[in-house]
């Protein structure tokens, strides 16, 4: 029993740095602000989310594991409320969407 | 047979380089990042890493206490960007965002050229439009 929630932990471990990594490259290599932060939101939570799991579940206390849930829950709120306030600051002030996007939903409609 | 410990130690340390790699792949973009939103991303992001790191590292040592750790330091990296959208938000756009922004697009409008001159070069259909950066004046309320 204990050999398999190692195993399980490893393989979290290793998929949540992938995750991880998949994020950072996506932050390197997209052209805007606005799909780097589609990158970094949704590959970065869930890459530190499942780290945390991992030590949940390797840790086998009760109070260890409450916190650990606790603190994926408390990331996978805050982080896209921060990236979609953070998007909607510089949408606002006026950063430009890259030249090969193809739809703009927040433009002014007399503009089309 | 590998032991599972082994195995177990073998992940653990591979986590710890992908973490590595993935945080200077982040570095580069924050000192590189055209503008601050982008700078403001990467630090997000370098938060959500530190979190990664913190976990690995409690699993390593067995210490629960970083656990506590990893939340704090959440707790800080939100209100860091929340922070930051509100000073982006109040200071606007500069001198400098434009200068960047005007370069990036005449780039873009040379290597599309570069690709039209080349005979038969890339698919007509998914090429974006030219010159779709650099139409429309400030819209800078």
């Amino acid at each position: 029993m204990t050999e398999i929630v190692t195993l399980i932990s490893a393989g979290l471990l290793l998929i949540g740095s992938a995750f991880t990594l998949v994020a950072s490259i996506g932050l390197l290599r997209l052209p805007d602000v606005y799909t780097r932060m589609h990158a970094a939101s949704k590959a970065g939570t869930m890459g530190s989310c499942l780290m945390l799991i991992a030590l949940a579940i390797h840790s086998a206390d009760f109070g260890t594991m409450s916190r650990a849930l606790a603190g994926v829950v408390f990331i996978l709120l805050t982080a896209p409320v921060s990236s979609h306030l953070l998007a909607k600051a510089a949408y606002t002030v006026g950063y430009r969407l890259h030249a090969s996007s193809v739809r703009d939903e927040m433009a002014p409609q007399d503009k089309q | 047979m590998i032991g599972v410990e082994t195995i177990f130690d073998y992940a653990v340390t591979t986590t710890l380089g992908v973490l590595c790699l993935s945080f200077l792949v982040t570095i580069y973009r924050i000192v590189k990042g055209p503008t601050l939103p982008d700078r403001i991303l990467g630090l997000d992001m370098l938060v959500l890493i530190a979190i990664g790191f913190i976990a690995v590292i409690g699993i390593k040592t067995g210490y629960a206490l970083y656990v506590d750790v990893a939340i704090a330091l959440g707790l800080v990296g939100f209100l860091a960007t929340v922070a930051f959208a509100r000073f982006v938000l109040s200071r606007g756009k500069t001198e400098d965002d434009i200068l960047t922004e005007a370069r990036e697009a005449a780039s873009t409008a040379r290597r599309e050229a570069k690709l039209r001159a080349r005979p038969s070069g890339g698919n007509p259909g998914s090429a974006p439009h030219p010159g779709a950066g650099q139409t429309g004046g400030e819209t800078n309320p």
